[in-house]
């Protein structure tokens, strides 16, 4: 009674306070656990006319038709490949390129570089994939013209799904490695400075800087980054594959995303599509979990 | 004061700069191919011998996306999709910030707990889909910019930020007989220009480029970002190329529809490419800001 009684004093006397969370806390509600409400619909026969509460139950039968459809373990496959690709050639370039702009003795030039790099950074997606279809168009784009010139046959990219792969990830790798590359260059910005002048007056080369006191000092923002990378490991968005893919290379394009887009949304299979949704959202909230822990145990350091 | 280099770090420096000439380039290389293939003349394109700057330099490509109303109606919506939807999701992301950084708030903990945990799990595509239609606002302006309104991560990011600023400034108005309101307004949002200026060119940005909500959630196309429309003529574009090879022998020349792709991306990409200079910093800054954990 007292308790209570007091709560409402402190609530009385944070009125503004609590008038002005309003807006942000209904927010959060209505679009973000409201949607975890529906995602029960995976659990149902979904009816629009019956709407969510109303639809009949089903149990795990949704979750045992993707098991069993033959698209299944191509999904997990093609999600994972394209994920560990992306990481492990993209992960890595960001650091080399921090390095080496580390190294530069030109400051101008320095600048100039992360400029240009940054710059692709702020395209849309509809833009890159759009510059990129240009680039490798069968009949006039650069590539495919510098092909005919050593006398190669032109190849049609986007329709073959060995290389779907490669342009996801190398349009990934020009957007972003730039961009990424900032927080690496902060971190290197924050390095000690006495530390190398002690290390050159110990007659270390700037190899040895390098190996001893740069790489150790990175460690820790490597460390985070790579552990916040490997728990999105199976959370793949549609946005750019649906920009690049095409039934003929869903072979090796199509994702779990957008088999989810494709179904739920195009073919309004509104249940099957949010088990296969809520599979792979639990898969990666499990994903973060591991990877903190680990990260926690590793260096003493997590997200949380 | 000069050191002595060995000749093994002079090799190095001079390989090093030409990485980075490298790296400049293969930057912007797409961007200027795109530009020149865009103002070059038909023929050229056609015979596949556009690779560096413009041949045959004209503008009628895009003399042709000029009279194409669609794409100015979108360029027009997604004007104002990103004015309403950045000043908005400022309005939302600050005042909660705010909130959430008073200590004193009620369950101020629990809240907390509650939006970082939307930040690791969420109901997916298919729920969300389902509740902006639920709403009633499939086919309106509001499903583009409500569903959005607060970023998680920016609104932490603002919070840690506002944590910073000291106690006595805000004691100072309290002591005046000012609320909380007016401490937000008066001491609070001034004092967070610089974060909150960050974080709605993020806003902003992600307004302008995006397209996938539009996709899912429109069906009028006067009503259509401009993101939309352009991926409506790449999708296009595809189709056509597989249909056009066959009858490529006709006398007349129209542009090639990758011309006019290639002139209607050059015209959503010139605001973006005026304020980068000056955004970029902001930008860098905001990294910054983002990396120190709250």
């Amino acid at each position: 009674m007292n308790n209570s009684n007091s709560l409402l004093r402190r609530a009385v006397r944070q009125r503004y306070l609590l008038i002005l969370l309003l807006p942000g806390l209904i927010y959060f509600v209505v679009f973000k656990y409201v949607p975890m409400y529906g995602i029960i619909i995976a659990f149902k026969d979904y009816d629009f006319m019956r709407g969510i509460s109303g639809s009949a139950w089903v149990g795990l039968k949704y979750f045992k038709e993707f098991f069993a459809s033959p698209y299944c373990f191509r999904l997990i496959k093609n999600t994972f490949l394209l994920s560990a690709v992306n990481l492990v050639l993209g992960f890595p370039i960001p650091i080399i390129l921090a390095l080496l702009l580390n190294e530069l003795k030109s400051q101008k030039l320095k600048k100039l570089t992360q400029t240009a790099s940054y710059l692709p950074y702020f395209l849309s997606t509809v833009v890159v994939i759009g510059i990129l279809q240009q680039l490798v168009s069968p009949s006039s784009g650069v590539i495919n013209a510098l092909r005919n010139m050593m006398g190669k046959e032109s190849i049609n990219f986007f329709m073959e799904k060995q290389y779907f792969i490669p342009l996801y990830v190398m349009t990934e790798i020009w957007q972003k490695a730039g961009y990424d590359a900032i927080i690496y260059i902060s971190a290197l910005a924050g390095i000690d400075m006495a530390l190398y002048e002690a290390a050159k007056i110990d007659g270390a080369g700037r190899w040895r800087c390098l190996w001893n006191i740069t790489l150790p000092s990175l460690l820790p923002t490597i460390s985070i980054l790579l552990i916040l990378k490997l728990g999105h490991l199976m959370d793949v968005g549609y946005e750019k594959v649906l920009l690049m893919y095409n039934p003929s290379i869903y072979e090796t394009a199509d994702i779990i995303s957008t088999f989810v887009y494709r179904t739920g949304i195009k073919n309004a299979n509104y249940s099957f599509a949010a088990a296969v949704g809520l599979m792979n959202s639990v898969v990666a909230l499990v994903l973060i979990f591991v990877s903190n822990r680990c990260s926690n145990k590793l260096s003493g350091d997590g997200l949380w | 004061m000069k050191q002595q280099e060995g000749i093994g770090s002079r090799i190095f420096d001079g390989i090093n700069i030409g990485i980075m000439v490298v790296i400049i380039a293969v930057s912007i290389y797409p961007l200027i191919y795109l530009i020149s293939k865009s103002l070059s003349g038909v023929e050229y394109v056609k015979a596949n011998l556009v690779y560096l700057y413009p041949r045959g330099f004209n503008l009628d490509a895009y003399r042709d996306v000029i009279k194409n109303t669609l794409f100015w109606i979108s360029y027009k919506n997604t004007i104002v999709y990103t004015v309403i939807g950045t000043v908005l999701n400022l309005a939302f992301t600050s005042s909660m910030a705010f909130c959430l950084s008073r200590r004193e708030l009620l369950f101020r903990k629990t809240i907390t707990m509650l939006v970082i945990f939307t930040m690791f799990f969420g109901g997916g595509l298919i729920p969300n889909f389902l509740l902006v239609k639920w709403l009633g606002m499939y086919d309106t302006m509001w499903s583009l910019i409500l569903p959005g309104t607060i970023s998680t991560y920016n609104m932490i990011i603002v919070r840690t930020y506002m944590k910073t600023i000291p106690e006595d400034v805000i004691e100072s108005v309290r002591i005046d007989g000012g609320n909380e309101l007016q401490i937000f307004y008066k001491i609070i949002l001034p004092l967070s220009k610089p974060v909150l200026a960050t974080i709605g060119l993020f806003y902003a940005i992600g307004h302008w480029n995006s397209y996938f909500n539009a996709m899912i959630f429109l069906k009028t196309n006067i009503k259509f970002p401009v993101q939309l429309v352009l991926k409506e003529m790449i999708v296009d574009q595809n189709m056509q190329s597989v249909s056009t090879a066959a009858y490529e022998s006709l006398n007349q020349q129209p542009l090639t529809s990758e011309m006019l792709v290639a002139a209607s991306i050059v015209i959503t990409l010139i605001p973006v490419l005026i304020i980068y200079p000056f955004v970029q910093k902001f930008f860098v800054k905001g990294i910054m800001i983002g990396s120190v954990k709250g």
